[in-house]
């Protein structure tokens, strides 16, 4: 104890990292704050300061994150200038340090000072902390234990009036009692400045100023987009998330830090678990919801609503919890046993019958790192083919092939960070708001501080209607206009000619390529104006640091690969890659896409993208897997589409399908069902009895992520861990386990004893992983790949030492119009995508609140083209291309070209994908889902049809 | 803003083109949007929530931060006003002189609140502190007109005056 008086009292310096940056270009300043020396960077706040050298001061309306309005008063300290003491008692959270400043921050003076700000606070407060939600989890609650302030005595002068205003429980997520509000602002700013959203602000005056929705309405009547950013900042019981309510305190609440399941942002939280009793009265542990948190490495505190609320699946009734054999055309429940035993028996008939290649696998983005590395050794090894595959062939293979092809790596080059030092953005084919809205955030940021951004896009997205320009294309043109903005910066010389000359080849080919591509004659094909594509084009090239980034808009084109090469030309032009704020970054769609590639679950690489044509890469993996070399393929396989037309034809006799679901999200929905059923033998593994798990015969049940340990690659390249919260729901096996039995049933023990120790073994074969273990993981977190070995940092930015190809490689990739293109029959381009309240084919996020805000699917359709046809909203129509039809409401919007409709892919009621068409790209294999031909006929609604009430349109 | 009953599209009025004007003058030019509310209101009225949400979609200011302007200053009004604005002097002269009975004899007279406007919109009932008229106590104004040395039996008379 003596010791450790003495080490307080002595001199004690901090000097963080960051400290040491700021240095270089700020002054340093020293003060003494409760008698501890603490030096910091000038301009540095009192409350930080006292941070850096671990005092707490209390604090309601400050936060890190946000703005600053120092309103509260709460964190007034006494402090003394040059021997002189500053009048009052100034809040540290708005005092910047000076030298020679002696900070005391718990005299008597300052700890009556906020006592009485908290009594003045209670005096109005309500006295239901008893059974307040936020009982030992907030901040008024906590600071009134810690300076001893109470209610003040009912009609003492202290004792002010309750309000009493009208909860709002309009939405299934988020309930506001402002009863309990203390005016500290955070949810305004929070919505405002993190979000960019501003759907709340104060309004009233005096006594009854509150913080209300726009307009005074409920949530469910505004812009509200249910992020709960609000409820993460709030002090008190004023906004809390409803789907907790009831079930847990604080103090009942274990937390545990995992990944989230949805899209490739990966963005961290902790799942909140508590021991409650089932429908049958069993204790269990349940997740009653997330909990953003400040050090999360992504994200912060922000979520979007999918993250925040969309974890009901976990514990859905629908849960697959036993295996499940087909018996005459009925799923029976069966024991793990049989059911090995006859997936077992049954893959090793058709092996022996047929050989490896009748077999195809389909891999999934959603499951872990080491799942896939599994299933891809399972595929290899044990089965003996190279036909895997997943759905990453729908999203971004042609990113794979296309930036393999132009930079040797096909992955995003820059750091999610980047955004925020890029000075032009260029965005193409994203809409990213709906399909990476926490990514999206910062590119909010960045247009709101300046950064001048162009979005491509037929649609006037939430990001277009914010950029500096918005370029309308048609759709399908994208690859005219991308020539032509390399031929502007040719011709305009405003390429960089030692860039190009140190680190490129192929310029002449390029230059020869797009010689004719003027704007002119891309205005015919895009109609987008020639001087406008001039514009785009030297704002991109005249940039410090240009970045471009792209989703499907791009990639799912019969010229995917092409266009992405178009893309990569650019970069390549310019120089804006290898730097930091630059880069050619395809922002990845599920959670673990980006580490499904990685694993090789692709036919033609092993985990690393290593060929498996290469033999040396062959040897290797058979050592590891102790198999003899020739039992692993020299012959890359099939591609998912490929399986597919192969099943069709009899040539592949079974299936093993984990997590994927392609009867929804693969093209020509009618084509895939057909394939499924030629199947002799279809084995699922998934958590869902899925519109695909519905054609298998044996399914097994899978854990979720909420069930299961491993690592997740986000969009980043960043490998981050996923943690067990709860035991596996019912007699469902992690993924992993299951892939072993199964490979133990037929005759091979895997070693593996956890998925940790699956890590270790990708450490050994997989040169971009070989630094990741989950120990390190835990005590370093998250790194971004390659990370060769276990003292190397990670990789955020890719190329910045010449490219990994060795020279990046401009490719002439000349212009091609969409496959299908309208005609007299089918007048209508039909273009498909995601919204913000569901996922993929909405299997987790249509069991759960989610469902409540966005129960069913419309088609957009423009004004012009509805009146032509006599549509107005809710109408309904059916919708046909030369695959098939469905029945679905449509909604006019001026925020779409005309001539184009739109629909996502959540909704089996709306199944978009009977009618997608199936052509691919020759060199990526991808559908061309976003353009194809289509029909519009106005038929009756169903009987008794009232549009869904309350749901959220984002335009 | 109505809508027009041949196509249902919103139908543009003589005070929303001249709201139109109005934005298009200001729509560049920061820290306008007092003004701007206050002549929108000049055109209207008061600031029904379509005009809201115009001037903030023109002005490019959130809708809930023009809201909060708008419920800030006493000035702003978001439901329709009546044709003779009424307020009725509560200060401390009015207070002793029986001002609540006035108030009270007028609320009952014109069957509305503190703040309310009667449904045919004649006539709006506000209190207000001070007039600066606190010989006549107690005092009502309506529109530009002082009335004082009021009894609850003198109002019928005088509302009769006001069409």
């Amino acid at each position: 104890m003596m010791q450790d008086r003495t080490k307080n009292k002595t001199v004690k310096t901090v000097m963080t990292k960051q400290v040491e940056m700021d240095t270089k270009k700020k002054q340093l300043v020293t003060l003494t704050i409760d008698g501890l020396e603490v030096t910091v960077p000038e301009g540095t706040t009192v409350l930080e300061a006292a941070q850096k050298v671990g005092i707490s001061i209390p604090t309601l309306c400050h936060d890190p994150e946000l703005s600053n309005p120092g309103s509260c008063r709460l964190c007034v300290v006494e402090i003394e200038l040059n021997g002189r003491k500053m009048r009052n008692l100034p809040p540290s959270c708005v005092t910047t340090v000076s030298g020679g400043m002696v900070v005391q921050t718990q005299t008597e003076a300052v700890r009556k000072t906020r006592k009485t700000i908290l009594e003045l606070l209670l005096a109005n407060h309500p006295k239901d902390c008893l059974r307040c939600e936020r009982t030992g989890n907030c901040r008024l609650q906590s600071y009134a234990y810690e300076y001893g302030a109470d209610f003040p005595l009912s009609g003492s002068a202290l004792d002010g009036v309750r309000q009493n205003y009208a909860f709002d429980d309009s939405n299934p997520f988020i309930l506001r009692d402002m009863n309990k509000c203390i005016l500290c602002g955070k949810c305004v700013r929070a919505c405002g400045e993190v979000q960019g959203r501003f759907v709340l602000d104060y309004a009233h005056r005096g006594f009854v100023t509150r913080v209300v929705p726009e307009m005074d309405r409920e949530l469910r009547d505004t812009a509200c987009v249910y992020c709960g950013s609000c409820v993460s900042v709030c002090p008190t019981g004023a906004i809390i998330e409803k789907n907790k309510v009831g079930k847990g305190r604080a103090w009942d609440i274990r937390k545990v830090r995992t990944t989230c399941p949805y899209c490739g942002t990966g963005c961290n939280f902790d799942l909140e678990i508590a021991r409650r009793s089932d429908s049958k009265g069993q204790m269990r542990d349940e997740v009653i919801g997330v909990a953003s948190s400040i050090d999360a490495p992504v994200n912060g505190r922000a979520l979007c609503v999918k993250g925040r609320f969309g974890m009901d699946f976990i514990h859905h009734r629908d849960r697959l919890t036993t295996p499940m054999i087909k018996k005459d055309g009925q799923f029976v429940e069966a024991s793990w046993e049989e059911a090995l035993t006859l997936a077992a028996a049954r893959l090793q008939g058709i092996r022996a019958e047929y050989g490896g290649d009748a077999f195809g696998v389909l891999a999934s983005a959603k499951a872990t790192n080491e799942e896939n590395y599994l299933l891809n050794r399972f595929a290899r090894a044990v089965l003996g083919t190279n036909n895997i595959d997943h759905c990453a062939r729908l999203c971004h293979s042609s990113t794979v092939a296309g930036l393999a092809a132009s930079f040797g790596s096909g992955a995003m080059t820059n750091p999610i960070e980047d955004i925020a030092k890029t000075d032009f953005m260029l965005v193409i084919g994203s809409n990213t708001t709906e399909s990476h809205p926490v990514l999206a955030l910062s590119m909010l940021r960045a247009i709101r501080q300046g950064t001048p951004c162009v979005v491509i896009d037929p649609r006037k997205t939430e990001l277009a209607a914010l950029a500096y320009k918005h370029l309308p294309l048609k759709p399908g043109s994208d690859l005219a206009l991308l020539n032509a903005m390399a031929h502007v910066i040719i011709t305009e010389r405003l390429y960089k000619e030692d860039f190009i000359k140190t680190h490129t080849e192929g310029f002449e080919t390029l230059c020869e390529a797009v010689a004719e591509t003027t704007p002119e004659w891309a205005e015919s094909i895009c109609g987008i104006e020639a001087d406008l594509i001039r514009d785009t084009a030297r704002r991109y090239a005249g940039a410090k640091r240009g970045s471009i980034y792209y989703t499907m808009g791009v990639t799912q084109k019969h010229t995917g690969t092409h266009n992405v090469m178009a893309i990569a030309n650019l970069a390549l032009l310019t120089g804006h890659i290898g730097r930091e704020g630059t880069g050619v970054n395809p922002l990845r769609g599920q959670n673990n896409v980006q580490g499904a590639c990685d694993m090789g679950a692709l036919p033609n690489v092993f985990p690393g993208y290593q060929p498996v044509t290469d033999a040396s890469v062959r040897e290797k993996f058979a050592r590891t897997w102790a198999v003899k070399v020739d039992a692993l393929s020299e012959r890359p396989g099939l591609t998912v589409g490929e399986m597919l037309q192969g099943a069709h034809e009899g040539r592949l006799k079974s299936m093993l399908i984990m997590g994927e679901n392609p009867v929804i999200s693969d093209p020509d929905s009618q084509h895939v069902i057909d394939a499924l059923e030629q199947l002799d033998f279809l084995i699922v593994i998934d958590i869902y009895l899925t519109d695909t798990a519905r054609y298998a015969d044996v399914i097994f049940p899978a854990c979720s992520f909420a069930e299961k340990e491993g690592t997740f690659t986000n969009t980043e390249r960043r490998v981050q861990r996923v943690r067990r919260g709860i035991q596996p729901v019912g007699d469902s096996r992690p993924d992993w386990q299951i892939i072993g039995d199964l490979a133990a049933a037929m005759g091979q023990d895997f070693p593996y004893t956890d998925p940790a120790s699956i890590m270790d073994e990708i450490a050994m074969t997989t040169p971009s992983y070989g630094g990741y273990s989950h120990k390190r993981l835990d005590r370093e977190g998250p790194l971004c790949w390659p990370c060769p070995a276990e003292e190397h940092p990670g990789t955020p930015r890719l190329h910045t030492n010449g490219f990994v190809r060795g020279k990046g490689k401009f490719h002439a990739v000349p212009y091609l119009p969409p496959a299908e293109q309208p005609d007299d029959e089918y007048p209508l381009i039909l273009s498909t995508g995601r919204r913000l309240f569901h996922y993929h084919t909405g299997t987790m996020s249509r069991r759960s609140g989610l469902e409540e805000v966005y129960p069913e699917e419309h088609l957009e359709i423009h004004p012009d083209d509805a009146g032509a046809l006599g549509l107005k909203d809710h109408d309904w129509i059916r919708l046909s291309t030369r695959r098939g039809a469905i029945e679905i409401p449509v909604r006019t919007t001026d925020r779409i070209v005309a001539g184009m409709v739109f629909a996502s892919f959540h909704f089996v009621e709306a199944m978009i994908n009977k009618l997608t068409n199936a052509v691919t790209d020759p060199i990526a294999k991808i559908p061309e889902l976003k353009v194809c031909a289509c029909r519009i006929e106005k038929i009756d609604g169903p009987e008794g049809y009232v549009p869904p009430a309350h749901k959220r349109v984002l335009w | 803003m109505c809508n027009c009953s041949c196509t249902g599209e919103p139908a543009l009025s003589e005070k929303d083109r001249r709201l139109v004007e109005l934005l298009n003058k200001y729509r560049t030019v920061p820290g306008v949007l007092i003004p701007v509310l206050q002549e929108a209101q000049e055109i209207y009225g008061y600031l029904p929530a379509e005009v809201l949400q115009k001037v903030a979609r023109e002005l490019q200011i959130p809708l809930a931060k023009v809201y909060g302007v708008v419920t800030f200053y006493s000035q702003f009004h978001l439901k329709p006003r009546g044709r003779n604005i009424i307020r009725v002097c509560l200060g401390t002269a009015c207070h002793v002189r029986g001002g609540d009975k006035i108030f009270a004899a007028l609320q009952k007279e014109l069957a509305v609140d503190d703040g309310e406007t009667t449904t045919d919109l004649r006539f709006t009932l506000e209190s207000v502190a001070c007039i600066g008229a606190c010989g006549l106590a107690p005092v009502i104004m309506i529109n530009h007109d002082t009335h004082g040395r009021l009894t609850p039996e003198k109002l019928t008379g005088i509302l009769a005056k006001y069409e």
